[in-house]
């Protein structure tokens, strides 16, 4: 063999190194939040993880200052993605202590796999247009989005489902640009610009605030999405966690909701 | 050859402090790749194989994985070149910038691509306005951002190759009075040719598995934007033996580039 195709194959292999850690390193951020297991500690301390649909983001973060405040010592971790993703890890036994899923699918499958405890409804939803802030492509209805670049979430998520079933409501045949994996992805391509126009649930275009324009989808309450929510069986501190769902279904936590745009369940 | 062959046997068996680590090494690398065989639903496969989206998929991701390898290596070669032959200022530099994608998580780069090419991106907003033309939600926006994914590895390869070559038959060339770049044209890249083979298929295949940029930049839709990872990555929501059919065609095809590559990675030394 002679030398310089050994050295070539050695720069080749060490390339090949890189590119293998580079792909590791972006994995690897994905279940970052998931390896957080609660501690055990009873009594209102200890740490929970609650996975939840990626439209509670915001007020899922609020509802925790508010219950980590009630319950001294306790902190309240989050894992948001993807409801059927978040169902799908938590069936393969992910560790966690609260699912809460976007819709009645996804919970069914944590269901199937005898995962959770009992399951509550915590809050609605209605979907809506967003637009960059101030609508510079003058997106007014469902109908404009004939020749814009629009954007909604892939079938297979929540927000999907909903998206196609109020297109079909109004028989609005345009083609979206992209279907994003969830409906926080799908709100990102409309506040960086890269979108005319994209369908969000309410609440997310309440969170975005002034980044973007909502424009109301005029019966768009015919198709709601309902949010689950249930204690896991791998939870290490069950009591906490069930805490945790009394509190999102308490007076509280419902006014919370409620300032961030939820429907009552 | 013959002395490595002779040499063997006085060394003494190869020991286990290193042979039981290489055992785990190999069983980490192949039981998830076996794992995933055995979970295939095989009754269903070529139902799940016959699938439109994946037919879509698999082109957009063959065509657009071949376009950023030509681009790469029509714009990674000069680079390659200007780093292995020519002395200049701020060369070691260069050379970390063209690094620098390699090692930034796939997200970060369609983060980037979309603040230079996105619509109100620093160059993507005059080309709308100058053209009409954004790249997002295009397979050129996929190509681009495999271009900016792979071309380091292809420069960095064909670098490489270009630096074991022997530049003394450049001067030889040169003395023989061909301008530089005839001495490019018909001595160096020849004389470099297998490494550039070599780092082309290379970026190819980073092409190919190139996911985190492409979501992020280009979003998905069928036909347009949608390579077979991200189809992978969405089919896996709702239909987990759809999406173990499509891995198993994404492994086919990795295995073939391998097979190709064979007389380069896979031979004895």
């Amino acid at each position: 063999m002679t030398p310089h195709r050994s050295a070539a194959r050695r720069i080749t292999l060490a390339a090949t190194a890189v590119l293998l850690s580079a792909s590791l390193a972006a994995c690897g951020s994905e279940d970052d939040a998931g390896d957080t297991s609660s501690d055990g500690a009873g009594d209102g301390a200890g740490t929970l993880t609650v996975l939840a649909a990626a439209s509670l983001t915001d007020v899922f973060a609020d509802l925790a200052t508010q219950f980590e405040a009630d319950h001294e010592g306790s902190t309240v971790e989050f894992s948001f993605g993807s409801s059927t993703d978040l169902a799908e890890q938590v069936a393969d036994g992910a560790p966690g202590d609260v699912l809460a899923t976007a819709d009645e699918t996804s919970m069914t499958l944590a269901e199937d796999a005898d995962v959770t405890g009992d399951i509550e409804t915590f809050a609605t939803n209605v979907l809506t247009i967003v637009t960059p802030a101030g609508n510079p492509a003058g997106i007014e209805s469902l109908d404009d989005l004939d020749g814009a670049t629009w954007v909604r979430c892939a079938d297979e998520a929540p927000c999907g489902k909903v998206a196609a079933a109020v297109l079909a409501d109004n028989d609005i045949t345009a083609e979206p640009a992209s279907l994003e994996e969830d409906v926080r992805s799908t709100l990102d391509k409309v506040v960086s610009g890269e979108a005319d126009a994209g369908l969000v649930y309410a609440t997310d275009a309440v969170a975005a605030g002034d980044e973007v324009t909502a424009v109301p989808i005029p019966g768009a309450d015919s198709e709601v999405t309902s949010y689950f929510t249930t204690v896991l069986d791998q939870s290490e501190d069950a009591d906490l966690a069930q805490e945790w769902v009394d509190f999102v279904v308490s007076d509280d936590g419902q006014a919370i909701l409620e300032t961030a745009g939820f429907g009552a369940p | 050859m013959t002395r490595t062959g002779r040499a063997a046997d006085p060394l003494g068996r190869p020991p286990l402090l290193l042979l039981a680590p290489a055992v785990v090494a190999l069983l980490l690398l192949v039981v998830p790749l076996v794992a995933m065989l055995a979970a295939i639903d095989w009754a269903s496969l070529p139902d799940d194989l016959a699938s439109a989206p994946l037919r879509r998929a698999l082109w957009l991701s063959l065509t657009t994985s071949t376009a950023a390898m030509l681009v790469s290596l029509l714009l990674g070669l000069p680079v390659a070149w200007l780093l292995a032959r020519v002395q200049f200022r701020g060369r070691g530099l260069v050379r970390v910038l063209v690094t620098v994608p390699m090692v930034l998580p796939p997200v970060v780069a369609g983060v980037a691509l979309r603040s230079a090419f996105g619509r109100t991106g620093l160059v993507g907003a005059p080309l709308l306005d100058a053209t009409g033309f954004a790249f997002p939600f295009t397979a050129w926006g996929v190509v681009l951002a495999h271009v900016f994914v792979s071309m380091p590895f292809v420069v960095l390869a064909i670098e490489g190759a270009l630096r074991t070559a022997d530049p003394e038959l450049d001067g030889a060339a040169a003395t023989l009075g061909a301008t530089r770049w005839t001495t490019f044209r018909r001595v160096t890249v020849p004389l470099a040719l297998p490494g550039i083979v070599a780092g082309m298929v290379l970026g190819w295949a980073r092409s190919l598995g190139e996911f985190g940029a492409t979501i992020t930049f280009n979003g998905n839709y069928p036909g347009r934007t949608q390579t077979m990872p991200t189809l992978i990555y969405v089919t896996r929501q709702s239909d987990q033996d759809a999406a173990l059919a499509l891995s198993l065609v994404m492994l086919v095809v990795s295995v073939a580039v391998l097979v190709l590559l064979r007389g380069r990675w896979l031979g004895t030394p």
